[in-house]
């Protein structure tokens, strides 16, 4: 019943691998965390979702041509775009096995990382102050919510950034360590892929309005 | 001063909040509680601490992950019945003036709580419990691609249903229906901790669903014996794909929905609200993108069950695998295209409704043509009524209705008539029962040899299915009526006498269907305490096509000692035709997994952040919170996480293999 059954005589097909083929280790943790980064942009897809339906509910409040500085924002999107260049510097020096270098890049990256994470409390400070905080309007908790989202990813991959140095700095660049890093650099290069639709959508589409 | 202190360390929970002055909640937590005792008694007393700690609790076995999924949902599901037999028993008597026995503060607790564990902690357990023991055997693969997070995800399933249970004594649950709408979800109507718990067990249990996915997509991806295309995976495996695929791309949404639903009732943004410009819409809209999807996530391994049923008991290849691979894929995007028929009388006007109610209809067209590739395949089959086939049938005839019912509703003039009524009650019933659960039930059938060396007890079998069938029909038929009639849903009190029957006649299925779930119970206990077992030495009791049954029952910790080569769909089918010989010696040293304690524990840690959000004890909140995030962290400087087999083990098992085969021939 079966098509193959017709195989040629004496040519019997293998059934069972007798010799064991080699799985590389980790063999499928970057499919893994990429499919889990998937995952995590449809939560920004439906906060960009929200943004896009309740952006324009200002409730007679601040508006974005009223809070926003873009002079600011482009020099934290400046920095976080920096910062996916000195991660690439990073994973070049990974590849070449220099430890020192890679952990060298992967300081700068963090820094520039601290800069933007900085800039964004500063003008979420600067706002709250103006009293635009999260629960004046739908906008605001829309904006909030989002630009927070991206921040608090940014802060936890500052987190995972600061534990590799230390696991890096322990272990030197094992294959366990390097798939780690391969990751945060998905991870942290979506987080910028992220952010310039922030920016587009939020801030320079924003000012539009 | 001391009462500030008490509330800084205990938030809002005070003893006003024990549900003591409902006598039911009570005398369940009388009867809970003794089981409870007696259960942890025993396994002291039997000393079974150690054993399930070291061999189930922090086990990384995709089996053992699996029975564990399958054993919470069974639990659950007892849970989750109850209650439906609660509210049979309300809606039966509270006519002619009599309010019933239930007040409406519980009673409104008890549909919500009926539905969330029913999808979250019932079906989905149960789907994920087959997904994780099946895929891997299927598939020729040792584990799953990511052991440890598989083992995590179980204990954040069961985390959420720790919360949800916890509502029951501690507090209230939700008293508004099981998506939790705004504004009726909202702080301003719902102040109390109810929502909260709502909330945090589904995020709880969301994180661990998600991953689950990741996991099991990777696995599929990456993790296939050599020769097995794509075309060549098993349905069952394709369907747990799909079925994946759908619970990445949409949990994330409800991930995010909840959340801001959370930080509307927690901080007063402006969501959800009606005023400062939020958009209680955009709640229904966003859960609903969700909930669609989430229904074919419940259906689609059920068909790939039924798939694997019908041609094992047929005795012959699939009909039509090609066609079955694209209705599956088909339904798996449609999906994503018919949220909005959840709620076409909420004012989208009459194009839009066309769209959704047009999509709606075509995703007929495909779950019909499996329909009929199962009919083809019994078609001059050698069909064999074991309990997996009848449990097919059953369901074909039960799902081939309820999908009718659904084509109706989905007609928007008609569901304009037919919305929120008892009809839709009867329709969801009819496909999730007639649906999923009889395929769950035909894969436990189906399974449980593999997984335990033994057959389930047939006369109890068959009569579960009986009473199933016969209570399903007597429960749901009298609801269709009442929904033709326009009996809306979830009311506790009826003023026309006249439709009492029609309840009494729905509470008498309920009870039926109670004798169908005792005798599935029985049926366990029979077979597992039975002393005339069937036990199953080869590994292939049913003559059956796919991978798993290639390995012994139940499979040894490594699955497969030498990893099968796939020159055919039906891999198992192909290499007994072909008359494949099992390798007996030459054996290997094998590379597994080392269990771990730290999912149990990130889940512990994440039952305590969720109970101390809901009752506002901030300290704790964050304590635990950063907890979790450290024992995370201290989990990656573990680098000692796999072992080898030595050879010696497993020629040893090999070889007792080999000899029962021989006996058995």
């Amino acid at each position: 019943m079966s098509s193959n059954a017709t195989t040629a005589e004496g040519d019997a097909p293998q059934f069972y691998e007798l010799v064991p083929h080699h799985h590389a280790p980790h063999g499928s943790t970057q499919i893994g965390f990429w499919i889990y980064l998937m995952s995590d942009c449809l939560i920004f897809a439906s906060l960009f979702a929200i943004y896009g339906v309740l952006g324009g509910n200002f409730a007679a409040g601040p508006s974005p041509v009223h809070l926003f500085n873009l002079q600011l924002v482009a020099v934290s999107t400046g920095a976080l775009l920096l910062s996916s260049i000195t991660y690439g510097f990073a994973m070049l020096d990974m590849d070449e096995g220099k430890k020192t270098g890679t952990l060298v890049w992967l300081v700068i990256t963090g820094l520039l990382g601290a800069v933007f994470l900085g800039l964004t409390l500063y003008e979420f400070y600067h706002m709250i102050h103006e009293g635009a905080v999260p629960q004046r309007s739908a906008f605001l908790s829309a904006f909030f919510v989002l630009v927070g989202t991206h921040a608090l990813h940014v802060t936890f991959g500052i987190l995972w950034l600061v534990t590799l140095l230390v696991q890096i700095g322990a272990k030197g660049l094992i294959p366990a360590n390097k798939i780690r890093v391969q990751c945060l650099s998905m991870f942290w290069h979506f987080l910028d892929v992220i952010w310039i639709g922030v920016f587009t959508v939020v801030y320079l589409m924003g000012m539009l309005r | 001063m001391t009462n500030e202190f008490w509330s800084f360390i205990f938030g809002r929970l005070t003893w006003d909040v024990l549900p003591l002055h409902e006598p039911i909640v009570v005398i369940t937590f009388v009867v809970v509680a003794i089981g409870g005792l007696a259960v942890l008694g025993a396994l002291t007393y039997f000393k079974l601490w150690g054993y399930l700690w070291k061999e189930w609790f922090t086990s990384v076995d995709h089996k053992k992950v699996g029975i564990m999924y399958m054993v919470l949902g069974i639990v659950m599901l007892l849970r989750g019945f109850a209650d439906a037999l609660m509210m049979r028993l309300q809606q039966a008597i509270a006519f002619n003036g009599s309010e019933g026995y239930l007040n409406a503060h519980h009673y409104d607790q008890l549909f919500s709580v009926h539905g969330v564990i029913m999808i979250f902690f019932v079906a989905m357990p149960l789907i994920t419990g087959f997904m994780n023991y099946v895929v891997p055997l299927q598939i020729g693969a040792r584990d799953v691609s990511f052991p440890f997070l598989n083992n995590f995800s179980f204990w954040m399933t069961a985390g959420g249903a720790v919360l949800v249970m916890m509502s029951l004594f501690v507090g209230e649950f939700a008293q508004t229906g099981w998506l939790a709408f705004p504004p009726l979800s909202g702080i301003e109507h719902s102040p109390a901790s109810g929502v909260d718990y709502y909330i945090w067990a589904l995020q709880v249990a969301g994180v661990g669903t998600t991953l689950s996915g990741v996991n099991l997509i990777a696995t599929i991806i990456k993790m296939r014996a050599p020769g097995m295309s794509l075309m060549k995976m098993p349905v069952f495996t394709w369907t747990s794909l799909c079925t994946n695929v759908l619970i990445v791309a949409s949990f994330p949404i409800l991930t995010a929905v909840l959340t801001l639903l959370a930080l509307d009732r927690y901080v007063g943004t402006n969501f959800f609200t009606s005023d400062f410009g939020g958009s209680p819409m955009m709640y229904i809209n966003l859960i609903w993108i969700w909930g669609h999807p989430e229904v074919y996530i419940l259906i689609l391994p059920c068909f790939g069950i039924f798939s694997e049923v019908a041609s094992t008991f047929s005795s012959k290849r699939l009909f039509g695998y090609t066609s079955m691979v694209y209705a599956t894929v088909v339904i798996t995007v449609l999906s994503y295209l018919v949220w909005l028929h959840h709620f076409f009388t909420m004012g989208s006007g009459a194009s839009v409704n066309s769209f959704f109610g047009i999509t709606t209809m075509i995703i007929s067209i495909p779950t019909g043509a499996k329909i009929f590739n199962w009919l083809f395949t019994m078609y001059k089959g050698q069909i064999r009524f074991e309990l997996p086939m009848m449990w097919l049938i059953a369901f074909m005839l039960t799902f081939t209705i309820g999908g009718m019912t659904g084509v109706l509703l989905a007609v928007p003039p008609a569901d304009f008539v037919l919305h929120n009524s008892l009809f839709l009650v009867a329709h969801f019933h009819n496909v999730i029962i007639g649906g999923v659960l009889f395929g769950i039930f035909a894969g436990i059938n189906y399974w449980w040899p593999k997984a335990f060396g033994y057959k389930l007890n047939e006369f109890w079998g068959k009569i579960s299915f009986w009473l199933w069938n016969v209570g399903f029909w007597l429960a749901f038929g009298p609801l269709y009526v009442l929904g033709l009639m326009g009996v809306t849903r979830r009311l506790r009190t009826f003023d026309d006498p006249s439709l009492q029957i029609w309840f009494i006649i729905a509470g008498i299925g309920a009870l039926v269907i109670a004798g169908g779930i005792g005798a599935m119970l029985i049926q366990f206990a029979v077979s597992i305490l039975g002393k005339n077992k069937e036990w199953d030495t080869t590994g292939d009791p049913w003559n059956g096509r796919t991978l798993e049954w290639a390995t012994s029952s139940p499979p040894p910790q490594y699955n497969f000692a030498f990893t099968p080569v796939i020159h055919d769909n039906d891999a198992w089918a192909d290499m007994k035709n072909r008359h494949a010989q099992r390798p007996t010696k030459g054996f290997m040293e094998i590379h597994m997994p080392r269990n771990t304690a730290t999912g149990i524990v990130l889940a512990g840690l994440s039952v305590v952040l969720g109970f101390a959000l809901i009752w506002y004890m901030w300290w704790l909140a964050i304590l635990s919170f950063v907890a979790l995030i450290g024992a995370a962290i201290i989990h990656t400087f573990n680098y000692d996480r796999d072992y080898y087999i030595p050879v010696e083990a497993v020629a040893e098992v090999e070889d007792t293999r080999t000899r029962l085969l021989s006996g058995a021939r």
